[in-house]
């Protein structure tokens, strides 16, 4: 089952199983979240379940994720997450301390994200056909003034922004499963919401923001061949200028892993007009933990459709959609 | 990171592929063979190809232990592993390769106990923390892999772990070297000798292809400076008529190779009298089994395998990819029928075999870019 | 075929001292080091890690010596035109043109790290 690991196979269920049962009709490309209109005013909403294993990590949990990731999922929709509906399968013996500091973790990452929780559900299932727990939150947000976020209105020459250095949270859950028994004492998850940074963005130059997606399971690899099919267009990265922690690349050499295929929970990917790159640069890094935002990339006509990285040293390769999830190698 | 970082400098790789030009003879065309499917991932995963003079052409050899393993052995693996109480391990490289009763991850979807371990080691590990199991590990890979095998199951028999086998695939370099200097279609001017199976086997191996087939060998390292560096070795080689086997990686290869885990090597294993490789069909005296004193620690003989032989679809020209004389764009199924998330052949199976690596890093770009008459 | 990395040994493992704690860019891992017997490896080694096992004791000596003999590369050539510019032959041409150290341009040398 790859269904669930973000990227080609995803991506195939949704949009040969779900999507034409449910949305016959629609002709959009598949965003993070969508605008719906309330008698005449524009809301958005979005959906999301969290499964990790294990439930705590370093710098991390999934009762913060839960929030974190549907606030994150809103604000590149370019909206402010106002309130958030929990839903909790619990399996039967869960302990209660489990259970109370992962709701306590709800309550600090909805506090700090500026959303309220006005409601939801529980259910508990036998034990052994969950593991521990697992969340879904559903979010609702106003959309944040002067952001109109558009795939149709990417160009090329366009640039591409990355708010920091990629792979943090999937390395760290990879490890922390201790299956492979590596040890990274200096890595933790990036979890965190990245709304401050989207509405400095909005507040900076919010017209010139073409695009944006926080590039979670499958990394900034499946988030931009999504972008690249979708307009149609080409993504040429600079390999060099995409930031990389140590302890990720160490990982990633020793496992055989691809750091542009692994996920992120913190950080965002941004298309924005080339003229208003560094303004935008700028307002980011002016926000806390915004320090490493940097182009990555830009907006080509070719190769149409997929993502091209260039080495130091003029070298391209083709940086395709992961194909499941990524597994460790030896060969 | 050091040794990493330092056989990356663009400034030195733009003077190695400089002197590669200088070299290079117009109108003359090399045909290099990567013996070793580490290269193959290297040399599209760094895009060497961007800056190689055209003339050069670099043609993937048989080195992915993944690609060469027939399906059925995989199918044989899953069948032990399908009886009560039994937990499959192997490396993540064999989780998604498919066997004709689908991949191991496909069997643990439907509920098998199948792990995914990064070291042999692991897998004792797992035996140990589960003794009402038994742990079959599904051992691949060429020398550089075979040596941990051994000492794994050397250490078994020491501690007595009786819950712990292994299922044998590891295969040996030379013979398939030899299998393709012996076609009668083999077009290849020299070879990249496989720098990490060379730490266990030396360089002394190569001497026959050198002095026999007068084909210049390098054993070469896994950066690209290693990698431009043992191609402009060859090309001096070519240039002068030469051909012996030269050693790029001795920061890392001896050249008697690595005495202790040889001698680990012959302790656990014997040759099979021949082994099947996906793509080139029975090579005689190329692959590994226990010995008869660890029998108990050897899957095939603990249980009994049904020996399912799966032939791959005729249209699938795997052996003629492998022997350099097509490309895999050039093979019928390839990017249609035969695609990495549904391999058909060999090649396309594990992300070093040849056609993964260059549907994965290449085809598109060239693809895209002849479609649109403009460089990529 | 087969993935190896580079990764110094930080620890030796008291307890069985065919293990050590090897470091790749910050990440740790025990290693076995059951396949090195002459090679006598201590921390501070680096060790070529594949499967959980060091294959390897690397030379830094070597690595130096082919960061040098890259760093030559073409060098000899172009000094020697150099020299032909001014009409001297190539015997007249000291050792210090073949410098491999980084020189003021910046350009790289041996091994730095």
């Amino acid at each position: 089952m790859s269904h669930g690991a973000g990227g080609n196979a995803s991506r195939r269920l949704i949009e040969g199983l779900i999507a034409p049962i449910l949305f016959p009709a629609s002709t959009e490309p598949l965003g993070d979240a969508a605008h719906v209109d309330l008698n005449g005013r524009r809301v958005v909403i979005t959906s999301d379940a969290f499964v990790v294993k294990p439930v705590r990590f370093p710098g991390g949990s999934i009762g913060e994720l839960a929030v974190n990731g549907t606030v994150n999922d809103l604000a590149v929709s370019g909206a402010k997450a106002e309130a958030l509906v929990v839903t909790l399968v619990l399996e039967a013996g869960l302990p209660t301390e489990v259970l109370r500091a992962e709701i306590e973790a709800i309550a600090q990452a909805a506090d700090e994200a500026g959303i309220r929780i006005v409601g939801g559900d529980t259910k508990v299932v036998e034990h052994g056909k969950a593991e521990s727990m697992y969340i879904s939150t559903t979010g609702i947000g106003a959309p944040i003034p002067g952001i109109e976020i558009n795939v149709a209105s990417v160009r090329p020459n366009d640039k591409v922004l990355l708010s920091g250095p990629i792979g943090d949270h999937g390395v760290t859950i990879l490890l922390a499963r201790g299956e492979l028994d590596l040890e990274a004492t200096e890595l933790c998850s990036d979890t965190r919401s990245v709304l401050p940074f989207v509405q400095a963005m909005a507040n900076a130059a919010g017209s010139a923001i073409r695009w944006m997606r926080d590039p979670t399971r499958g990394g900034v690899a499946t988030s931009l061949n999504e972008l690249a099919r979708d307009a149609r267009l080409g993504i040429a990265l600079e390999e060099e200028d995409i930031p990389v922690r140590d302890a990720v690349r160490g990982a990633c050499e020793l496992l055989g892993l691809d750091p542009l295929h692994i996920a992120n929970e913190g950080q965002f990917l941004a298309v924005v007009a080339p003229e208003a790159a560094e303004t935008i640069l700028d307002a980011i890094r002016q926000v806390p933990g915004g320090d490493e935002a940097r182009v990555i990339g830009e907006i080509k006509e070719q190769p149409a459709g997929a993502v091209l990285v260039k080495t130091r040293y003029g070298g391209t390769r083709i940086v395709d959609m992961l194909v499941g999830d990524p597994l460790p190698r030896i060969c | 990171m050091k040794f990493v970082d330092e056989f990356r400098n663009p400034a030195l790789i733009h003077k190695t592929v400089e002197e590669i030009q200088r070299l290079t003879e117009p109108g003359r065309h090399y045909r290099l063979m990567e013996v070793c499917g580490g290269h193959t991932h290297a040399i599209y995963r760094f895009g060497l190809k961007d800056i190689l003079p055209p003339n050069i052409e670099l043609i993937h050899g048989p080195g992915c232990p993944v690609c060469v393993l027939p399906m059925g052995r995989i199918d044989d693996g899953l069948a032990i592993a399908s009886r009560p109480n039994v937990i499959f391990s192997a490396f993540g490289d064999m989780m998604r390769v498919p066997g004709a009763s689908g991949s191991p991850l496909e069997h643990k979807a439907r509920g098998m106990d199948v792990r995914i371990v990064y070291s042999p080691s692991d897998a004792i590990k797992l035996a140990k923390a589960n003794p009402d199991k038994h742990v079959m590990f599904f051992a691949i890979g060429f020398e550089t892999t075979a040596p941990s095998t051994a000492l794994t199951v050397m250490r078994a028999r020491q501690e007595h772990l009786e819950n712990f086998s292994v299922f044998c695939n590891h295969v040996t370099i030379i013979p398939a070297i030899r299998a393709i200097l012996d076609s009668p279609d083999m077009r290849i001017g020299g070879f990249i000798g496989p720098g990490h199976v060379s730490t266990v086997i030396g360089c002394r191996p190569y001497e026959w292809i050198a002095a026999n087939e007068r084909k210049p060998i390098v054993v070469s390292g896994f950066e690209p400076l290693d990698l431009l560096q043992s191609i402009l070795m060859l090309l001096r080689q070519l240039k002068a008529g030469e051909h012996k086997v030269e050693n790029q990686y001795k920061r890392v290869v001896p050249w008697e190779g690595n005495i202790a885990a040889l001698r680990a090597m012959a302790e656990v294993f014997e040759l099979r009298p021949y082994f099947e490789w996906r793509g080139l069909g029975f090579i005689s005296q190329s692959a590994l089994r226990l010995r008869n004193e660890y029998a108990e620690w050897d899957s095939e003989r603990r249980f009994a395998i049904p020996g399912i032989r799966v032939t791959d679809p005729k249209a699938a020209q795997c052996g003629e990819v492998l022997k350099g004389v097509l490309k895999p764009a050039q093979c019928k199924l390839f990017g249609k029928e035969c695609t990495p998330e549904h391999p058909l052949g060999a090649l396309m199976v594990s992300s070093e075999g040849s056609c993964a690596a260059y549907y994965s890093y290449e085809h598109r770009k060239t693809a895209l870019a002849t479609t649109a008459g403009t460089p990529a | 075929m087969c993935l190896a990395i580079p990764g110094k040994i930080v620890e030796l493992v008291p307890a069985n001292n065919a293990t050590a704690v090897v470091d790749v860019a910050g990440v740790r891992r025990r290693v076995d080091l059951g396949l090195l017997e002459k090679e006598n490896p201590g921390i501070g080694d680096w060790v070529l890690i594949h499967v959980g096992f060091a294959m390897s004791k690397i030379s830094e000596q070597d690595a130096a010596e082919q960061m040098k003999t890259l760093a030559l590369l073409g060098e000899s050539e172009s000094a020697m035109q150099e020299v032909r510019g001014y009409g001297l032959t190539s015997e007249e041409c000291g050792e210090g043109t073949l410098d491999p150290s980084p020189d003021a341009k910046g350009r790289p040398g041996c091994a730095q790290s």
